[in-house]
């Protein structure tokens, strides 16, 4: 039978992937440009009896999709940049709880309301750093609209495994775009549930570490009783002061994404032309589209220009960029903001090539023609 | 890279013609199998004032989402006219509703006149299929889809009650365009 096929937008092609992966909740606050994400879920998560709440704000819409997921839910918020923001003490908790979640930010400009109808790209260290202490990060980057949905399903899938907040962050472009996309048979990718707990509810504490660096999860309402809290805890879930624990939990939480077994299993790039390339472009999101123009249009003139696309931005791919780092002569790195992911290629690189940043926060999408000509400058 | 074809309808905001985009990148994508995206200035400019879509066809994979180099150009109005036609490539053409757009974007590309508005509001009927007679005549100039796909696109968008309607205001522009070009 042939596929289901649609012309549709990148943020209902987000909905549609999050329906997929058995989302059930959605808390939210609509705000330009993700809007588009919770009105379809609003429609579909009804028929399938998940719920749909837009809270009063987007810390509420943030604590709702917490609780919702304590009670065993696929849990999706979707926002832009300055609700996100608002978020940030909440995505701390989730991390330090260990709450799966799935973030959706469609980045515009900022900083505060900026530009709402304009394209940006300015959040991504946000959602490395954006909420404090050390913790692990896992965010994606999907540049078209069939991307979307199956990165919208990963997330999901990270999220069940790791235990913890993903964000998915594209921008406005991509967002508001309409392509093809050809719907997955149910079946077709893979769908991951959190790892529930096998010991009777007496014998369960929330942090065993005795099953891994990820605890498995028991669902309130199913007969097992724990405390969930923001301060440092032990294995039981009540909190502590004691040293062994805190050291062990912090380092844990964030190896359980940095590791390097988890890291193989969550970094995801695409290279295209890279095997022989001498100026290597690193690009994600819309700007990898104008990015993959431009190495087509160098290498019609004889350029060696190769892209490297990270669809997983947290964890930062840092051996292949080291890799690639020695290999050519630059390494150039356009992105809609003044160089946030610039200084992450320049720290993996270490000096030996050098980092050249082409940044755009004028809500125009950053085209081809700057990167074509940023790579002939270095040529 | 293989051919890529990009398409401009611009107007006021409310004419339809991200409609007409969508349709026009439904047609092509889903109808005919190509490769399409369809975009659209977004802001406040949308509601009111100049306001365009962009459909980008191709037969293989689009990478730049957005207008490089415009193939084809429709102006509705006389402030997208002068706003938008400035991105039209050498030998590109523009489609012009000649009762609003008074003063000619100059360039070198081929101008192409036709009183869109007044074609759906006397020929037609309703005033609010321009921009259905404009895509039927964008795709009578351009080849950009077959006359098939560019109906059939049509109809699976429109309500049951305006589906004869939309027929005659889609063959209403194809068929002025094609006596333009003879």
């Amino acid at each position: 039978m042939a596929k289901k096929v649609a012309l549709m937008q990148g943020n209902e092609a987000c909905a549609h992937g999050a329906m997929y992966a058995g989302c059930t909740f959605f808390g939210g606050y609509p705000i330009t440009p993700s809007t588009e994400v919770a009105e379809v879920l609003s429609n579909e998560l009804p028929k399938v009896g998940g719920k749909f709440i837009q809270m009063e704000d987007e810390i509420a819409a943030m604590a709702s999709v917490l609780g919702a997921s304590l009670t065993g839910a696929k849990v999706l918020t979707a926002t832009s940049g300055p609700g996100v923001s608002l978020k940030q003490e909440l995505i701390g908790y989730a991390c330090i709880a260990e709450i799966p979640c799935v973030i959706i930010n469609v980045m515009r400009g900022g900083p505060s309301t900026g530009m709402p109808t304009g394209p940006g790209q300015s959040d991504v260290q946000q959602a490395k750093w954006g909420t404090h202490g050390d913790h692990a990060t896992i965010a994606l980057v999907p540049a078209s609209v069939q991307e979307i949905f199956t990165e919208t399903v990963r997330a999901f899938n990270l999220a069940e495994k790791y235990r913890m907040p993903v964000q998915v962050l594209y921008d406005e472009i991509v967002g508001h775009m309409r392509e093809r996309i050809e719907f997955p048979e149910p079946g077709e990718l893979e769908i991951i549930n959190r790892t529930l707990p096998t010991v009777p509810p007496e014998q369960y504490k929330p942090y065993d570490t005795s099953f891994g660096d990820v605890p498995p999860l028991a669902a309130f309402g199913s007969g097992y009783r724990f405390h969930v809290t923001g301060l440092n805890k032990a294995q039981d879930g009540f909190p502590t002061t004691k040293a062994e624990y805190v050291d062990a939990e912090e380092r844990r939480q964030v190896r359980k994404v940095e590791g390097e077994v988890a890291r193989a299993q969550i970094e995801l790039n695409e290279e295209y032309l890279t095997e022989d390339a001498e100026v290597l472009i690193f690009a994600y999101g819309s700007t990898s589209r104008s990015a993959r123009y431009a190495v087509n249009e160098l290498r019609k003139e004889g350029i060696k220009a190769g892209l490297f696309r990270p669809l997983t931005l947290w964890p930062f791919p840092e051996k292949r960029i080291s890799a690639l780092g020695k290999q050519v002569k630059a390494i150039i790195v356009p992105e809609m903001n003044l160089g946030q992911m610039n200084l992450e290629v320049e720290r993996v690189v270490k000096g030996s090539c050098p980092v050249i940043s082409i940044g755009r926060v004028d809500g125009e999408p950053l085209n081809p023609g700057q990167i074509i000509a940023q790579v002939k400058e270095v040529k | 890279m293989s051919k890529r074809y990009e398409i401009r309808f611009s107007g006021a905001g409310g004419q339809g013609l991200i409609t007409a985009g969508i349709i026009l990148a439904e047609a092509a994508s889903i109808i005919e199998g190509k490769h399409a995206v369809q975009s659209q200035s977004y802001g406040p400019e949308a509601r009111g004032g100049a306001s365009k879509s962009e459909v980008i066809i191709s037969d293989s994979p689009i990478d730049y989402p957005k207008a490089t180099v415009v193939d084809a150009c429709l102006a509705m109005t006389q402030e997208s006219a002068d706003k938008y036609a400035n991105g039209i490539k050498k030998g590109g053409v523009l489609l012009i509703d000649s009762d609003f757009v008074k003063n000619e974007p100059k360039g070198d590309f081929k101008v192409y006149k036709m009183p869109i508005m007044r074609t759906a509001k006397d020929v037609v009927g309703r005033e609010i299929v321009a921009n259905v007679v404009a895509l039927g005549a964008m795709i009578a100039l351009t080849d950009a889809v077959s006359r098939e796909a560019g109906l059939q696109a049509v109809l699976s968008r429109v309500p049951e009650a305006f589906i004869e309607l939309n027929r005659k205001a889609y063959a209403q522009g194809f068929e002025d365009m094609k006596k333009i070009l003879g």
